[in-house]
């Protein structure tokens, strides 16, 4: 254990030198925008929206998978920083079909959120359209690929807090997708213990509680935030 | 100071948006003295105006019928607004697109034929439907667009934001929730 | 196995030379056309003059000029002469070769005549290569350890772990000069030094060759022709970091260089040179195959280890680089198979005497694969610093059928056109670098007046897009956005607002994504915006240019222009 000091935009900031600039960021009140991280899980860094400029660094720098090291210039807000993660947010909605009016995440959406708080007020890019199917076969979920955002959450729950290893991901590029054991429908999965984590890690409408429509589906952090407590603190408490 | 014109059109839309605007209650009284409604499908006028100054257009371009009238305001109007989720991003009229290619055919297929209960045919006679586009289109694929309003349907504050802000005469600026979907 | 042991195979090996050597290229350029056949058709007729005391057919690797396959070179000494080593590779080399035509090469031996034409051994493209990783290919036997031991074979390994310690192998590559051949240029000795401090138990060492640029085909020539210069020059490396396993990772679509690979690794293993206590020292090192399954990001490092580890291949944020945490979270040394094919040349004749090749600041030689409209396809190795106009136009040949020569393409899908204008550029990485493109693997397309340079950048947009992992969303959304746009332009329905949509995107493709794939997925765009800009705007729709077109800003009230296909 041992400190680092440094600037977050402007503030002088200190934390431990394993803490990441996205957790020292949070600590002292500034929001990084995020979608594929998620409180309790391992990082990945593949949305790209938490990327930061660091003085002296050319390329810049992933927040959630970046270390603070000693004497960081960390800016986390400039133009060109807005310019990309709008950009980033619109690829995502021509990537596949987000119609925020008929889903079941509709106000209690990440994307949503994110988009309308980084000022995107259209799509500048075609709409691909593609067609992606609905796994309807669970008897508690479902999975609507064309509202996914290939975060790899789900997976990440799946294999690292409930160990049952369901969720993958399978082909590449934008054929890429989040499937349930060998690429199976989910409702035959031998390996799922219906445990529900998944769908409350999922920050869109792709996996959802079966019987909740559109505007329903609240996700209920809380139930993962128990258990990474209990794991990362041999605590039984949230 | 002369009042602004305005108008506001319906493409391939549920006319929702439209039905906010009208929530806009009291408001619409105050309107009514700043603005000059043109053209509306409320209003008894059948041919797009030649100067409009602003254009609220409802709905996706997803006909022939829309495409055509949207030129006809581009031309003719000096700043045109995105008025509701189905202008702005296609929404749920857009989802025949996920159909793929034909995916007109197949969209009249099933409306005329498969859930006809009499006489069932699909149309053809020119003037009665028109040409479905092969692919429902955002209005701003079609035609250049100054502003984005999105909402499904935007709320009347929200279109009271902006019509106020347009009244004034300031760069409309909606920000935050203001600009949420759906 | 001592240095005797091994002075004695190179003995018994070259005294059991024949005085004529038939060499018929068995890579997989040559055998795509056969040059299996024609070297049975050779050993027939061999038996047919009864010559087999006289006249040796031997398979051999890559002999380069792989346009004119398969390639027959028949060196032969006057009645008693002894055979040197200089004088391989200095008889005539015959073109085209078929089954049917081979008998009448034997004839040559026995003073007959051919009708098969040869090579002009004069020609640039013969006289001004300079091999080093090549210096075996085509010469020595790939499926044979013996051709290569007698070929100084594995003399390197053995100084190495019998005269110098790992500090002072790390130096010598260090003072060689010599960097990465994957691309990016870093110096290898700085990088065998990073693993090399490393405090750990396990330590691994990699071979990338998952050579995947289209037009490509150097690692794979390296690989079928002279494996075990592969092999020795990792064993080098794992001895200077401190490496006991080693892995070379090939892609599945290289089934030829994976079963030399095979054989190399058995024969090495047989020898003793790969193994436990290597020459007698206390120096462990084997080597395993892990056979890639066709996706071109496995070439990325970070997603290369994942794949060696039976993940998913997709790469992931660095740090921690491999040299600190890379295969199964040990130290990891990752080369590319030309990088390693360069050590044991730098052992064995010296670090000052490769960094007397090159340039100021790229030493050595650059194996090159010319392809595109180009007269002479096939390998050439050339000193760094050689200056472009001198391959492609001397030893290429120019392009084929008297036409001129528009640019060329370096580096593949991650690299960039530089146009004829430049061609008098030395090729080395930085000039490369400055000119917008890059050194890549050594992948050189050509092209002549009538390539459509939109169309090159839309190919390339098109492999990125097809091969993005689609872990991180600028790679996998935005080249499908990207390639979209490329489409539009090539239909001509584009405005100038979709050229400037398009390079925002470079720029931000560019900036954002996760690895080199993206990173480098707008460089095709962006090198031929940047010398063919004209080609661009001359497929732009006719009303693209009109009034208020540019410059457009979607929050301006004033009266706006009416270009069709708008914000």
């Amino acid at each position: 254990m041992a400190a680092r000091t440094f600037t977050i935009d402007g503030k002088h900031v200190s934390a431990d030198e394993s803490a990441t600039i996205l957790e020292a960021a949070s600590e002292v009140g500034i929001t990084i925008p995020t979608l594929c991280h998620l409180d309790g899980v391992y990082d990945v860094g593949a949305c790209r929206l938490c990327l930061v400029e660091v003085t002296g660094v050319p390329k810049l720098l992933p927040a959630c998978t970046t270390r603070v090291a000693e004497g960081m210039d960390i800016n986390t807000d400039s133009e060109r920083l807005r310019k990309y993660r709008r950009m980033t947010l619109e690829l995502l909605f021509a990537e596949r079909n987000h119609v925020c009016a008929v889903c079941v995440a509709n106000s209690h959406c990440e994307l949503q959120t994110l988009a309308y708080t980084l000022g995107m007020d259209h799509v500048r890019y075609e709409y691909t359209f593609p067609r992606w199917p609905v796994d309807n076969t669970h008897s508690l979920f479902g999975m609507d690929h064309n509202r996914c955002i290939m975060c790899t959450r789900c997976v990440r729950v799946c294999w690292h807090i409930e160990g049952a290893g369901t969720k993958n991901v399978s082909g590449r590029g934008a054929r890429s997708q989040v499937i349930s054991d060998l690429n199976q429908p989910w409702g035959t999965s031998e390996t799922c213990t219906r445990c529900g984590k998944c769908v409350m890690s999922c920050p869109t409408g792709a996996l959802f509680a079966k019987g909740v429509t559109v505007s329903e589906m609240e996700r209920d952090r809380t139930k993962l935030e128990f258990i990474v407590t209990a794991r990362e603190k041999k605590q039984w408490i949230a | 100071m002369d009042r602004l014109k305005v108008a506001t059109v319906w493409l391939g839309g549920c006319s929702g948006c439209h039905m906010s605007f009208l929530d806009l209650d009291e408001f619409l009284i105050d309107l009514a003295d700043r603005i000059e409604l043109v053209y509306s499908p409320v209003v008894d006028v059948k041919a797009y105006p030649a100067e409009v100054d602003v254009c609220l257009i409802e709905g996706a371009v997803c006909n022939a019928d829309n495409l055509e009238i949207l030129h006809t305001i581009r031309k003719h109007t000096r700043v045109l607004v995105a008025f509701g989720d189905c202008a702005v991003t296609g929404n749920v009229p857009a989802i025949r697109n996920q159909l793929g290619l034909r995916n007109d055919e197949n969209v009249l297929q099933r409306a005329y034929v498969e859930g006809a209960q009499t006489n069932p045919g699909v149309p053809r006679e020119p003037g009665i439907v028109p040409a479905l586009l092969p692919r429902v289109m955002p209005i701003h694929e079609a035609v250049h667009v100054e502003h984005f309003l999105p909402g499904c349907p935007p709320p009347a504050d929200r279109i009271k934001a902006l019509l106020t802000q347009v009244l004034s005469g300031t760069e409309p600026r909606l920000e935050g929730a203001q600009l949420k979907f759906g | 196995m001592v240095i005797d042991d091994l002075i004695e195979i190179a003995e018994k090996e070259k005294a059991a030379r024949k005085p004529c050597v038939v060499r018929c290229c068995m890579a997989a350029g040559c055998m795509s056309s056969n040059s299996q056949g024609v070297k049975e058709a050779l050993d027939r007729a061999v038996k047919a003059a009864g010559l087999e005391d006289r006249v040796e057919v031997r398979g051999v690797g890559c002999m380069k000029l792989c346009c004119q396959g398969p390639l027959v070179q028949i060196d032969q000494e006057a009645p008693g002469a002894t055979v040197e080593v200089q004088t391989i590779g200095k008889g005539p080399l015959y073109e085209k070769v078929t089954p049917e035509s081979a008998a009448s090469l034997i004839e040559t031996i026995k003073g007959g005549s051919t009708d098969v034409s040869a090579a002009d051994p004069q020609h640039p493209f013969f006289t001004q290569q300079f091999s080093i990783v090549l210096a075996n290919s085509g010469i020595v036997d790939p499926e044979r350890i013996e051709s290569y031991i007698a070929a100084e074979g594995y003399h390197a390994l053995h100084d190495v772990l019998r005269e110098m310690t790992p500090k002072e192998v790390v130096d010598a590559l260090i003072k060689s000069g010599l960097r990465g051949r994957g691309g990016a240029g870093y110096p290898t000795g700085l990088k065998w030094a990073t693993v090399a401090k490393t405090a750990s138990a396990q330590k691994y060492v990699i071979c990338n060759a998952d050579e995947g640029d289209p037009g490509a085909f150097m690692d794979r020539s390296v690989l079928e022709s002279d494996p075990h210069a592969v092999l020795e020059g990792m064993a080098i490396a794992a001895h200077a970091v401190g490496a006991s396993q080693g892995f070379i990772y090939v892609r599945a679509e290289y089934p030829l260089a994976i079963s030399r690979l095979q054989t190399a690794i058995k024969q090495a293993k047989q020898l003793g040179l790969l193994g436990s206590g290597i020459f007698e020292s206390p120096f462990n090192f084997s080597i395993d195959l892990r056979i890639g399954a066709g996706a071109f990001v496995c070439g990325e490092e970070t997603a290369l280890m994942a794949s060696v580890e039976g993940k998913r291949g997709t790469p992931r944020p660095r740090p921690p680089f491999p040299a600190e945490s890379g295969l199964y979270n040990s130290p990891t040394l990752i080369n590319n198979v030309e990088t390693f094919a360069n050590v044991p040349a730098i052992i064995r004749k010296g670090a000052d005497w490769f960094a007397g090749i090159g340039t100021e600041k790229s030493k050595g030689t650059k194996v090159f694969a010319l392809a595109g409209k180009i007269t002479n396809t096939g390998l050439i190795e050339v000193p760094m610093g050689t200056p472009l106009r001198k391959i492609v136009e001397e030893m290429g040949g120019g392009a084929p059928d008297g036409g001129t020569i528009k640019a060329v393409q370096t580096g593949g899908p991650s690299g960039g056109c530089i146009p004829a204008a430049a061609l008098d550029t030395p090729v080395d990485y930085d000039s490369l670098t400055k000119l917008g493109s890059i050194m890549g693997s050594g992948g050189m397309i050509v092209m002549d007046e009538t390539t459509r340079m939109v169309d090159v950048a839309r190919f390339f947009m098109e492999f990125c897009m097809d091969e993005s992992c689609g872990k991180c969303i600028p790679c996998r959304a935005g080249t499908v956005q990207m390639h979209h746009l490329l489409a539009k332009i090539l239909e001509r329905k584009a405005t100038l607002r979709d050229l400037q949509k398009l390079e925002e995107l470079c720029d931000m493709v560019r900036s954002t994504s996760l690895c080199g794939l993206g990173q480098t997925a707008p460089n095709p765009v962006l090198s031929t915006l940047r010398y063919f800009r004209q080609e661009y705007l001359d497929l732009l729709r006719e009303d693209a240019l009109g009034p208020g077109a540019n410059g457009h800003s979607s929050r301006t009230t004033t009266p706006a222009p009416q270009p069709a296909g708008g914000n």
